[in-house]
């Protein structure tokens, strides 16, 4: 087996609200290995984003450590990080400007040279060719979100962290994400985290499930495993 | 009328602070019962408002004879408790009151101090302390309305942010155009002051110094030299805003604070 791309040890998020301290996540360990896609399901509330949000360090994680190929997230700067782990949000959020702008945005914050051909090669993988030059902000939720994941791309991330990215979708655009992530996936060999709480989407994209209730894990393994269980 | 019933300057004086001061009551009590929140800060506003600058006038009236350096701590005073009225505005960020003090004092601070050497601002005490007042309070006017405005879009913009910094941006990059917008909006009055003047507007120091006989022309151009002073020390004081602010926003793991 190959070494994990990304590893959590015993990961712990508390939350001080008044006089009380609140725990939001508790040692949460898992690992992601090249080309693997691990499920992060759960109920609402139970702390999926919020363990998103500590891998890309969005967040501040209380105790424990997050690995990227074995180096800790503390060695790390918080740009260096986020660029190594891509995330995608359940909204594509993109910026006032052309599709091309936005494609560039995390290249031209790490000062990477990205030309428009570059650009083009992205929009095409994500479906998008011939929309480097609309406006970024008239698309539809499908076509904003392809965008969004373009843009993550563009960093060439070793780790894509995606949340509920499909969620705010219709069913046709929600199927068309879902497969281009798999084939993203697939081809980059990333390691993905993919949080979602359509267990029926679970079953179809991932190779491991994490469960999370209430903050703490209570399953890992192979979707058919943690699925029965459930059942 | 009431030159009719007051003959000498001071019951004038009082006379007619009661009566405008009744009718802002009126108008605060009519907004309180309308619902505006503010209706209920008016009354306050007005009792110290006029305490404040009755112990201005005081303080003026002892120290007008007195050397020009005196106004020196007088209008410092007045930065210290600007500032503690702008951080009063936003309360939950951190920092506010030195960020607000170190913007202010680079905006009006440098402005005074720049045109008093320049002989521009008249270093007599009777000139020295209006004026420089006239410009701290309008600094901190623009200094509110910058922190303000800077809050809201932060919050309602929380998304865009995050998934700047998610794609490495640095913090200042990923709340740039919400600075630019807080810019923008915070000198929008202190504009317009300048474009309407003498048109919509004659302003007070214009009016005062056609009553104690200087120029028209004179006064007009004085006129204008305030108010482009009172712009460029918002600009400056926004301009240091946009500078500091984002250390304040942003944790040192460059994580946008919550509970802004």
């Amino acid at each position: 087996m190959p070494a994990p791309v990304l590893k959590t040890v015993d990961l712990s998020r508390t939350v001080i609200i008044g006089p009380e301290t609140r725990p939001i996540l508790q040692n949460i360990s898992f690992a992601v290995q090249p080309g693997e896609v691990l499920a992060i399901t759960g109920p609402s509330g139970a702390g999926k984003s919020t363990l998103l949000r500590l891998l890309n360090r969005l967040d501040e994680p209380s105790s424990g450590d997050v690995l990227v190929h074995g180096t800790s997230f503390r060695s790390l700067s918080p740009r260096e990080l986020r660029r190594r782990l891509g995330m995608v949000m359940q909204r594509a959020f993109l910026f006032p400007g052309t599709v091309y702008g936005n494609v560039r945005y995390g290249p031209a914050q790490h000062g990477v040279p990205f030309s428009n051909r570059d650009a083009d090669a992205l929009l095409e993988q994500v479906g998008m060719a011939g929309y480097g030059d609309r406006d970024a902000l008239t698309l539809s939720g499908g076509e904003a979100q392809r965008i969004s994941i373009a843009r993550t791309l563009a960093n060439q991330p070793e780790v894509l962290l995606l949340d509920e990215p499909t969620s705010a979708l219709d069913p046709d655009a929600k199927q068309a994400v879902e497969l281009l992530l798999a084939r993203v996936v697939r081809e980059r060999q990333v390691a993905c985290a993919w949080v979602t709480h359509d267990y029926a989407q679970a079953r179809r994209v991932a190779d491991r499930i994490l469960r999370i209730e209430a903050g703490a894990v209570t399953a890992l393994g192979t979707p058919a495993a943690v699925l029965l269980e459930q059942e | 009328m009431l030159r009719l019933l007051f003959h000498t300057q001071l019951s004038l004086g009082i006379a007619q602070a009661g009566f405008v001061g009744a009718t802002a009551l009126i108008v605060a009590m009519l907004s309180w019962r309308r619902g505006a929140r503010a209706g209920a800060e008016i009354p306050l506003a007005l009792v110290r408002g006029l305490a404040q600058i009755l112990l201005i006038g005081s303080i003026l009236a002892l120290l007008m004879r007195g050397p020009w350096w005196t106004a020196i701590p007088l209008l410092l005073v007045m930065i210290f408790i600007a500032a503690t009225i702008v951080r009063q505005r936003v309360p939950r960020l951190p920092g506010a009151y030195t960020l607000s003090l170190w913007c202010m004092s680079a905006g009006a601070g440098g402005v005074i101090l720049v045109m008093a050497a320049a002989g521009i601002i008249d270093t007599r005490i009777a000139m020295l302390v209006p004026v420089g007042s006239m410009i701290i309070a309008q600094n901190m006017n623009i200094q509110s309305l910058f922190l303000n405005r800077l809050l809201a879009e932060l919050e309602s913009h929380r998304g865009e942010i995050e998934s700047a910094l998610a794609l490495g941006a640095q913090p200042e990059a990923a709340v740039a155009p919400y600075l630019q917008a807080a810019f923008h909006a915070s000198l929008i009055p202190a504009t317009d002051n300048l474009r309407s003047l003498g048109i919509v507007w004659i302003p007070g120091i214009m009016t005062g110094m056609l009553l104690s006989g200087a120029s028209p022309i004179y006064a007009a151009l004085y006129q204008f030299v305030i108010l482009a002073m009172i712009f460029t020390a918002g600009g400056l004081s926004c301009l240091t805003a946009t500078r500091l602010a984002p250390s304040r926003v942003f944790t040192r793991f460059q994580q946008l604070r919550t509970g802004l």
